[in-house]
């Protein structure tokens, strides 16, 4: 009875984290429309709803109603199989996060995350690292110049990056000495003074860089850039298979804000007056407007350049970091 | 293949190390939003299908008309000299006699291709007698089929002068 209790929670959560944050991802793209129009001084959507808020609906329905092209000289079992890959695995992701404190609700102590494993952070970064899958086959099996220039781009950049997310993160971890996130999150239990990101600022600042490069975003983009590879890996994809890659980039830009705002921003500790829930819920919205207004804000690098960053600046910090950590804790 | 090196733009290291600039993208961005965030009526997009442009100027060279009479017939007197001021043959006139003794000549058909015409102007400037008027301000010409884009004697007539214009 007992066994059968767990598996019924663990379904109902993980269908709850599946629709909450597929729900987040879509509005996320009305947010994006809107907050970049504001920042380009152009209104966005504002046709379908009052301030063009059913925009997202009207976008859902256009991807799922969409001619679904697959072309004809690609592979197509792979091409078929390869967007699948990326909402799956940044879903799969989310299992080890907790999102927020415990609650209790009817009388029934809730634990808000699906798995509670004490390897937590390297499972995530794990999983959501099998993602570079779902580019790459992508990208191969469409039998295309553009979309095989995007796969390439898509493996360095990831491949590097995943050694920078890896090594910034290493010296918080010394300090904690777990790799939980719900024992990372307690560490910074004593309120905004005990965050991490005041003893590691460097950590933070290459883990935000990084976390930048692994979900594609604007600095780091260039693996979908139009104006170079027309739509790297997904230029031939049409309809919803291209909306899957698009939600997995969204909900890998929310597991990102999670684990950046658990790691070193305090996680969902109260801060002062303002509860837990709301305080997370509040860091990973900057985070996501972050993405936005860094979008907004800067041009993108070349790849030589990205390669140049991740390998002679980033990695020697990251190292520099784990060394000056060692030697304080010592 | 040879390796160009681009220079760094900018005199001091502040400026040539970018970080500073980069900062001040993000201020400006931020900037815009907030202003726009609080009050939209900044921003220069128009809902264009319901809401037009509002800047069409008189010399604006829209969709042509032809000028009427102060009796209301046709000004025109089918001279032609449109049609051979015309640089992409687009103006196909058929003159026939008027009989109700106001003039000689007027069209019996007057055609204009909107696809073939430039806008350019000429047929307004060759007009002896100020019967063709690109004043309309009208710039959509929507239709269906090629043929549709042709426009015939009535229509140019129905075409009304934009406000404003003389």
């Amino acid at each position: 009875m007992g066994e059968m209790a767990i598996v019924i929670e663990t379904v109902i959560k993980a269908i709850t984290v599946l629709a909450v944050v597929a729900g987040m991802a879509a509005f996320a793209t009305y947010i994006e429309r809107k907050v970049l129009a504001f920042m380009q001084r152009r209104l966005g959507p504002m046709h379908v709803g009052p301030h063009g808020i059913l925009q997202l609906a009207a976008d859902g329905i256009k991807l799922f109603t969409k001619e679904d092209i697959v072309p004809q000289n690609s592979i197509k079992p792979i091409f078929k199989i390869a967007p699948v890959i990326a909402p799956a695995s940044a879903f799969t992701a989310m299992a080890a996060v907790p999102f927020f404190p415990e609650f209790t609700l009817f009388g029934y102590t809730v634990h808000p995350i699906i798995a509670d494993i004490n390897v937590g952070i390297l499972f995530v970064m794990g999983v959501a690292s099998v993602g570079m899958y779902a580019p790459l086959l992508a990208g191969m099996s469409s039998v295309n110049k553009w979309a095989l220039l995007g796969a390439a781009r898509t493996v360095i950049q990831l491949l590097s990056f995943e050694v920078v997310t890896g090594l910034s993160i290493l010296a918080p971890l010394m300090m904690i000495g777990s790799l939980s996130l719900i024992d990372i999150n307690d560490y910074q239990m004593g309120g905004v003074g005990s965050w991490l990101a005041w003893k590691q600022p460097l950590a933070f600042v290459l883990f935000m860089i990084a976390g930048f490069a692994e979900t594609n975003r604007t600095p780091f983009d260039l693996i979908e850039v139009e104006s170079e590879v027309v739509s790297g890996y997904a230029t031939d994809y049409s309809g919803m298979r291209w909306g899957l890659f698009f939600v997995g980039e969204y909900a890998n830009m929310i597991t990102v804000s999670f684990l950046v705002s658990i790691i070193f921003l305090g996680g969902y500790n109260p801060i002062w007056f303002i509860p837990g829930g709301l305080a997370i819920l509040l860091k990973i919205s900057f985070f996501i407007f972050l993405f936005l207004w860094v979008r907004a804000a800067w041009p993108h690098v070349r790849p030589d350049q990205l390669m140049w960053l991740c390998w002679k600046v980033l990695m020697p910090l990251a190292l520099l970091n784990i060394l000056l950590t060692g030697i304080v804790l010592i | 293949m040879g390796v160009k090196i681009v220079k760094r733009e900018g005199k001091t290291l502040k400026e040539r190390s970018y970080i500073f600039a980069l900062f001040t993208g993000l201020r400006v961005t931020l900037r815009h939003f907030l202003k726009n965030l609080k009050d939209t009526s900044n921003i220069k997009t128009i809902s264009y299908p319901e809401e037009l442009p509002k800047d069409i100027t008189p010399r604006y060279r829209g969709v042509h008309r032809l000028t009427k009479r102060d009796d209301g017939s046709v000004r025109c007197v089918a001279c032609f000299m449109c049609a051979t001021a015309c640089p992409a043959d687009c103006i196909f006139i058929v003159a026939q006699e008027r009989e109700d003794g106001v003039d000689e000549k007027m069209p019996k058909k007057f055609s204009i291709d909107l696809l073939e015409c430039i806008f350019c102007g000429a047929c307004v400037e060759a007009c002896p007698c100020d019967a063709i008027r690109m004043d309309t301000g009208i710039f959509t010409f929507i239709a269906q089929k090629r043929e549709d884009f042709v426009i015939h004697k009535d229509a140019l007539l129905k075409n009304k002068a934009m406000k404003g214009s003389k």
